[in-house]
């Protein structure tokens, strides 16, 4: 009985939290791609480097308020600066359409066109944000460390495995409940959402419509800036800020995007946490939950992990592969443009 | 109302409008004919802004329209409706209706946050229109209805309605009797004449349903190969041996005769 909650609790530990904790950040990653899919009808390459550079933004603004003096008590001093960087962001993000996109979208231009375009605006980005903050990594996240420790957990519960449950993970997993929340009140009960909505449904109606096109336009990108800030903000809480780490994010948010099914939010959100689980339990070696649950003569000599952890974003591909073998729409119906 | 002088449209080599005159009266109901690929829907398409001309031009009022977008024209009072029915999927059949009139307090970020009263006001007074004009399309029961998931004709009277949410000036209706049914059709048709008559709307009606445009139309207008072929009363266009032969060829000319006589 006590093997049984030890392997609970390492898999609690190991797997669950921090799975969760990442499909959230992937989760809010992919509403913003998916987003943009729906409503300007092409897949923002360069959505990852606006995750790196609103939260390139918040760490500036964060070192600022630190230099003051300002803190958040127990809560990192950048979350107090995420408003900031979303503002800077959504600017960023409406100089882009007004000076790149939006002469696309006159022209009518293709889906694949836009995509192309968008991976010229990933460079820009790409080079603004080194530009801006450097290539190093950074660590910023201040305030309590921890929620509970895995001493602290042992010598409350007696067992012999710890759960530990760090602070970036409650405010990754709180944050992230409230940003979905406010999202899906705006998309289903206001008249600005309702619009998004019907330009998504059917763009030739929605013009024919008493719907400003612009605005929703405008409106799309703010949501889009405030998610990949608050995203990127909480995948650098959790673990740091580097520039490229956050390219190489696009991949994995894709996936989750395109498994929920492309356009489709209530996707997205399912699709991040499809993703993060499968990296990490594919990732992860099974080997101590395996020897609290087996008798001891099968218990494992190996570590039982099926992939290393170099292969996590192989993971993505597979995922994103078989899903679009099997269901090309993905798991809830999205659209293909 | 509408003047439409030299309109070409060209997709390559092909001619789907090739210097199409016409001129739609204030207060008519115009109805447009001819046989498939005659051009119909691409002279709608590029009337209503969705496709930008070769070369012409199109008047309202006197004012030069070519060109703009159809967002611009919705807001001249310049609707439409589609060949196969529109309709914003993911809704209920009231909120697509709630969905035409525009500039609504809601639509600005600061009024969704700051100025909740005043929208919630607005969207009752717009729920109220709706349900009036889903009583006079006699679809009150569907108002709750996903609108993806009511009838192809059902959809043809919510587009109708959409053009009663706001003053329209001039609604052009693409194939309104497409896939309807007989009593749908005569619910559609009284529609169309009581707004012309209690709204002014002016319309301009594509239609192959000869009963409904004899019915309807005055005058009409015949389309064939991109140009306009002919126009005049229903009748007598029936009789204009241009037409019958554009609809069905030279040789069954005689026998249609014979047999409207007979």
């Amino acid at each position: 009985m006590v093997d049984f909650l030890n392997a609970i609790v390492a898999l609690l530990n190991y797997v669950i939290v921090p799975a969760t904790s990442y499909g959230a950040q992937l989760a809010l990653g992919a509403l913003g791609v998916t987003l943009i899919y729906g409503i300007l009808r092409f897949s923002n390459f360069a959505h990852g480097d606006t995750m790196a550079f609103g939260t390139a933004i918040t760490i500036l603004v964060t070192w600022l308020f630190q230099s003051w003096g300002i803190g958040f008590g127990p809560l990192p001093t950048a979350l107090l600066a995420l408003p900031f960087g979303i503002a800077v962001t959504a600017l960023l993000l409406l100089g882009t359409d007004r000076m790149v996109y939006r002469f696309y979208r006159r022209q009518k231009a293709a889906p694949v066109i836009l995509v192309i375009v968008s991976m010229g605006v990933m460079f820009i980005m790409n080079g603004l944000v080194r530009f801006v903050i450097g290539v190093q990594e950074q660590n910023f996240a201040d305030g309590a460390r921890f929620v509970i420790t895995a001493t602290q957990f042992r010598n409350l519960t007696g067992l012999d495995e710890g759960l530990a449950v760090r602070t970036s993970t409650v405010i990754t997993v709180v944050t992230a409940v409230i940003v979905v929340a406010a999202l899906f009140w705006f998309l289903n009960k206001t008249r600005s959402g309702k619009s998004m909505r019907a330009f998504s449904d059917n763009e030739d109606l929605a013009l024919l419509s008493g719907i400003n096109p612009e605005r929703v336009v405008m409106i799309t990108w703010l949501l889009v800036a405030a998610l990949a800030t608050t995203a990127g903000v909480l995948y650098g809480l959790d673990k740091s800020f580097k520039p490229f780490t956050y390219y190489q994010l696009l991949l994995p948010i894709f996936a989750s995007a395109v498994v929920g099914g492309l356009g489709n939010p209530v996707g997205a959100i399912l699709g991040g946490f499809v993703v993060a689980f499968s990296e990490v339990t594919f990732t992860y070696a099974w080997k101590k939950v395996l020897t609290y649950l087996l008798p001891a003569s099968l218990a494992p000599d190996s570590l039982v992990q099926l992939l290393s952890t170099d292969y996590k974003f192989a993971v993505s591909f597979a995922i994103l592969v078989v899903v679009l073998l099997f269901k090309p729409t993905g798991l809830l119906k999205g659209k293909s443009v | 109302m509408i003047v439409v002088e030299d309109l070409h449209k060209h997709f390559g080599g092909f001619h789907a409008v090739d210097g199409a005159s016409l001129e739609i009266r204030k207060g008519s109901i115009t109805g447009l004919i001819g046989p498939n690929g005659a051009g119909k829907t691409t002279l709608f398409n590029v009337i209503a802004g969705r496709l930008p001309p070769t070369s012409g031009r199109v008047l309202m009022d006197g004012e030069d329209i070519t060109g703009l977008t159809p967002h611009e024209l919705f807001h001249k009072g310049l609707l439409r409706t589609f060949q196969i029915a529109h309709e914003f999927g993911s809704m209920t059949v009231r909120e697509n209706l709630m969905m035409v009139p525009a500039r609504q307090h809601g639509e600005t970020l600061w009024n969704t946050w700051f100025r909740r009263g005043a929208i919630a006001a607005q969207e009752r007074a717009l729920a109220k229109k709706a349900d009036e004009v889903l009583e006079f399309l006699t679809i009150s029961h569907l108002a709750n209805q996903k609108a993806s998931q009511i009838s192809g004709g059902q959809k043809k009277l919510l587009e109708l309605g959409r053009t009663m949410m706001v003053e329209a000036k001039i609604v052009f209706l693409d194939e309104v009797g497409a896939g309807v049914n007989r009593t749908l059709l005569n619910t559609i048709g009284d529609a169309i004449v009581r707004l012309n008559k209690e709204r002014g709307y002016t319309f301009c009606v594509i239609e192959h349903d000869m009963d409904f445009i004899g019915r309807l139309c005055d005058p009409v207008i015949v389309m064939a190969e991109g140009k306009v072929l002919a126009q005049g009363s229903a009748a007598h266009i029936m009789e204009n041996e241009a037409v019958i032969e554009a609809y069905l060829g030279r040789g069954l000319k005689n026998k249609t005769k014979a047999g409207a006589t007979a």
